[in-house]
Formats: C-alpha cells, sequence, structure tokens
C-alpha cells in the first residue's frame, strides 16, 4: 500500500507524540533562557494545554515544537512581568555565563547547542547531590515529561507527595547551586554513571512489587528505558550507558509474559513466543559492541554481568536448555564485583538447577535481606524439591507472612497449597 | 555564590596527631595544591579560610528561656573533629566539588550563603 503524501495535520495525537519526543530539548532551551525551574514546567504546560485547545480548531503549525518553546517563552514572560519587586529575588538557575551569552536559542538550532543543553538538563536532575528517589523522579518529569500521577504510580507514593517531592528537588537545585551545566571532562564520565543508576532505579521501581494489586508497572519502566536512549543519544560511546540499556532491554522484554490472568508466571513457565525479541537482539548487539571491548567501571561491570545473566536465559529455546553451569559462573563473577544478598539469592537458584535442590539450600545457608519474603520462598521452593515437605510448609508460611505484594502472595499461597498433604 | 566549607571529620585520614612530620608536610602540600587550583580557576576565590582550635578549646552559647547559658566544648558530638574552614566564591556548586577533591579527603558539608540583595 502506498501512503498519500500529506502533509500531516496532527491533531491530539499529534500533539501528544510531539510533547513526548521534545519535551526535554523544550525545559531546557527555556531554562538556558530564563533561569527560572520554578516557572518553566508550568509554563510549558500551559503552552501544551493552549496547543491542546488551538491546534484541533487551527490546524497544527508548520513547527509544532517553535510553536510550544514561543508561546511557554510568552508565558514565562508574562510571569516576570506580573512578579512583584520581592519576588524578583526569586535566586536564579546557575547557568554557565559564557553559555548564557550564546543567547536565546530556538528550536531551529537543532545543532550541537541544544544537544549540549539536553545534556546539561539531563546531569542537572541526576546531581549526586540530589536524594536518588528524588533524582530519578525529576529526570522522569523534565526531561521525559512524565506526567507527576505516573511517576508517582512508579514509585508507589501518592501523587501528592510525588509532586511535594519534585517540587523539593527543584528548589533544592536552586538553593545548593547546582548547575545547568556540563562538568569538568575529568569528572564527566562519573557524572554519567550516576546518570546511569538514576534511571536504573526508576527502572526497578516499575518491577518493584508493591502493596497493592498492581504487580507490573512495567509500561513506567519503559519510560527509563527512554531515559536511557535520549541521554545514549548524546553520549553514543559511554560504556555504562551501553551496558544498561541491554540490562534493561533483557529484563523489558520479558513484560507481557511475566502475568497471566493477573497471576505471576515464573520465567521457567513463561510463553517465550511473548517475549520481544527484537529488545533481545538489540541487547545481544549491545553487550558486544566497542564501547564495552574495553575496561571497565565496576558498575558498568555489574550491569554487564547482570545482562549476560539475563542473555543466557532469553537466548535458549526453551527452559530446559538453560546453561545454568555458565550462569552460576556469571553470578561468582557478579559477587566479585557487587557483592549484594540479592546476588547471592539469585545464584543459589541457579545453583540449585545446575546441582540439585540440596546444593542450593546449601547456599541459601545464613542469608537474609531485610523486609524481604525471597529468602524464604526460594528456601520452601527448594526444600518442597527435596521432599522435606514439613520443613517447606513452614518456609512457605514465613514467605506468605513478610509479602507485601497481592500477586506474589497469591502465588506463594497456591504453591504452599499444592505442597503434598501431611500423613 | 558564596559557600562555607566545614572540614567536619579526618575521613579515612588519621587524626592529625597520629602523623609523622613526613606525613603532615604531604597532607600540608595538599592545602598548597587546593590554593593554587584555586588561583588558576577563573571565577572561584578563599574569601576566608582559618584552621580551628580543638573542641577542648570551643564554647557553645545557648539562650534559653531568656538566659544565656555557656558549657565548654562543642555544639554537638558530630562536629567535635571540625578542623577548619573555608568560605569560598564559586559559579556553582561542582566548580567547588571539583576543586575541593585536591584537597586531603576530609568529611566537609558545603552550605551556600544566602545572598541578601
Amino acid at each position: 500500500m502506498v501512503t498519500p503524501d500529506v502533509p500531516s495535520q496532527p491533531g491530539l495525537e499529534g500533539l501528544e507524540r510531539v510533547v513526548r519526543e521534545e519535551w526535554g530539548r523544550l525545559v531546557a532551551l527555556l531554562l538556558a533562557q530564563f533561569r527560572r525551574l520554578d516557572l518553566v514546567e508550568d509554563a510549558l504546560g500551559d503552552a501544551v494545554a493552549a496547543a491542546s485547545r488551538r491546534w484541533p480548531v487551527d490546524g497544527a503549525p508548520a513547527n509544532p515544537p517553535a510553536w510550544l518553546l514561543t508561546t511557554a517563552r510568552r508565558r514565562v514572560v508574562d510571569r516576570l512581568r506580573t512578579e512583584d519587586v520581592a519576588r524578583r529575588k526569586e535566586p536564579m538557575l546557575v547557568v554557565d555565563a559564557r553559555q548564557r551569552q550564546e543567547g536565546a536559542r530556538t528550536m531551529a538550532d537543532a545543532g550541537s547547542l541544544v544537544e549540549d543543553d539536553v545534556l546539561r538538563l539531563v546531569l542537572m536532575c541526576a546531581h549526586p547531590a540530589l536524594a536518588p528517589e528524588s533524582a530519578s523522579a525529576l529526570s522522569l518529569r523534565l526531561v521525559l515529561g512524565v506526567p507527576t500521577a505516573d511517576i508517582a504510580r512508579l514509585f508507589l507514593v501518592p501523587e501528592p507527595t510525588m509532586a511535594a517531592r519534585i517540587t523539593r528537588a527543584k528548589k533544592r537545585i536552586v538553593g545548593a547551586g547546582i548547575p545547568f551545566g556540563v562538568p569538568d571532562a575529568s569528572v564527566l564520565p562519573d557524572r554519567i554513571e550516576v546518570v546511569a543508576q538514576t534511571a536504573y532505579l526508576a527502572f526497578t521501581a516499575g518491577y518493584a512489587p508493591g502493596t497493592g494489586p498492581d504487580l507490573l508497572r512495567a509500561e513506567l519502566s519503559g519510560e527509563a528505558v527512554r531515559l536511557v536512549r535520549v541521554v545514549l543519544g548524546l553520549r553514543p560511546d559511554e560504556p555504562a550507558l551501553v551496558a544498561l540499556l541491554a540490562l534493561m532491554l533483557l529484563q523489558h522484554s520479558r513484560r507481557d509474559a511475566r502475568l497471566r490472568d493477573g497471576r505471576l508466571v515464573l520465567l521457567a513457565g513463561q510463553d517465550r513466543s511473548r517475549w520481544h525479541h527484537d529488545e533481545v537482539a538489540e541487547a545481544t548487539r549491545l553487550l558486544s559492541s566497542a564501547p564495552l571491548a574495553g575496561p571497565v567501571t565496576p558498575t558498568t561491570a555489574s550491569y554487564v554481568l547482570q545482562a549476560r545473566i539475563a542473555a543466557e536465559h532469553a537466548t535458549v529455546a526453551s527452559s530446559d536448555d538453560t546453561p545454568w553451569d555458565r550462569i552460576v559462573g556469571l553470578y561468582d563473577l557478579l559477587l566479585q564485583v557487587s557483592p549484594s544478598p540479592s546476588a547471592r539469592l539469585a545464584r543459589a537458584v541457579a545453583v540449585a538447577e545446575d546441582r540439585g535442590a540440596v546444593a542450593g539450600l546449601a547456599e541459601l545457608e545464613g542469608l537474609e535481606i531485610p523486609d524481604s519474603h525471597r529468602p524464604a520462598a526460594v528456601r520452601a521452593e527448594l526444600l518442597s524439591r527435596a521432599g522435606d515437605t514439613d520443613a517447606a510448609r513452614a518456609a512457605y508460611d514465613q514467605a506468605i507472612a513478610a509479602c507485601r505484594n497481592d500477586v506474589e502472595r497469591a502465588f506463594l499461597e497456591g504453591q504452599r497449597a499444592a505442597l503434598r498433604r501431611p500423613t | 555564590m558564596k559557600y562555607l566549607v566545614l572540614l567536619i571529620g579526618d575521613g579515612e585520614l588519621k587524626p592529625w596527631s597520629e602523623h609523622d612530620d613526613e606525613e603532615q608536610a604531604a597532607v600540608m602540600r595538599q592545602f598548597e595544591a587546593f590554593h593554587a587550583a584555586v588561583e588558576e580557576r577563573d571565577g572561584v576565590e578563599i574569601l576566608a579560610g582559618e584552621a580551628l582550635a580543638g573542641p577542648a578549646h570551643a564554647t557553645t552559647v545557648r539562650t534559653r528561656g531568656g538566659s544565656t547559658v555557656l558549657t565548654e566544648g562543642p555544639y554537638t558530638e558530630a562536629i567535635e573533629q571540625m578542623g577548619g574552614f573555608y568560605l569560598v566564591e564559586t559559579p556553582d556548586l561542582d566548580a567547588l566539588l571539583e576543586l575541593l577533591r585536591v584537597l586531603p579527603p576530609y568529611d566537609m558539608q558545603l552550605s551556600p550563603a544566602v545572598d541578601p540583595y
């Protein structure tokens, strides 16, 4: 079929796409010009609201992002005019003097200057002097334009709490003197690593089981993937970002297979045809790409190893073909690079698959994760496999008591009920 | 912006009194390197900076119910080790953080001064 070559007349759908793709650039341009972190977001929100009224009536403008930028600029200027003298003392964001002299840029200037502004925005939002959760939330809001309600759902807090957290973070940026700028080249790789950690925190928040029935907030985790893609677009050879994108894609590729009829499905039971195999392929390519060929930092190495483990699962035809011995070896390396109780737990599972339940149970010895039902759940499963039904039942009771997620608890209760009846 | 940089704790360094002469000289060279780095950097200036006497010489002043009470020693144990301070003019937090990497790795608190104008 031939698509007719007509100029697009985007109504609201077009607006949504423009907002999604251009939000960060628009925020960055407005910040570079006005340095008012407290006004820019509202002004842009007003501009989008105006567009949603005008575009369906007047037709979409020839250059939609430029229209939004111009409208938002007018809003900021209006606000500045109406501010009284006292408000004019409002502290301004620190912006590099040299950069200010470059003057007000426009959307037509699509070159490196605007790209630099987006990088400044990313580095400001994911600054190490901000609390990690604040940095994550602020990055999603300012760089990607994710609605506050969605960010709240991702991090499992009420919307007013998230709105307050974002406002506080913006005030802290201005008050602490966190600049809208790019730091010295000697510290830039460290700062990019903080950006990666910030994005990964948002990603894992979407997979962290909550207290309610909302088990999977995977489409929101997808926004964290988008954040990494945006930054990788600006710094294409940064090993931490390449490794993290591979890891996220591999984990994210299984999102549609993790739930069936509102019930959790473990890896082995998942319908592999529902995995996003294009994302697996992209991740595999990333893992063997040039930026990861050289020596990398411990953080990057831990992303790479976790991604390799996920890739071992993702690239076999059925779960029976999983190379558990190789996976145990990768966990051994991961524990050297970045020891953690959850990595030890995952290694114990792999050992059980490779060498049997008894060997896995031995690896669980002394392993505890505060406030987590997972060690008990794994112990229960392995005890059941080892034929110790009574001990398995006790371990399931322990796991069920500690579990705060409805869907996961239902799964554990099902497993417990399926144990052989006491004789 | 102006920042008060409080050198609060020794961090991973051993206490000053446990440094031998050569080690003390090495630490002093790091302070000199910090001053030199600030000197070279446009827009950054040390407005004041002093080493402080130990906690035994500190006096704490508290006014409660209208009467002033003086006590010996530092305000809290947390700042017992506070060894010195700088008042630094700098364009932003990143420029300051970059320069502070030249100093010995003390635990520090960086507090921006409020601009009254």
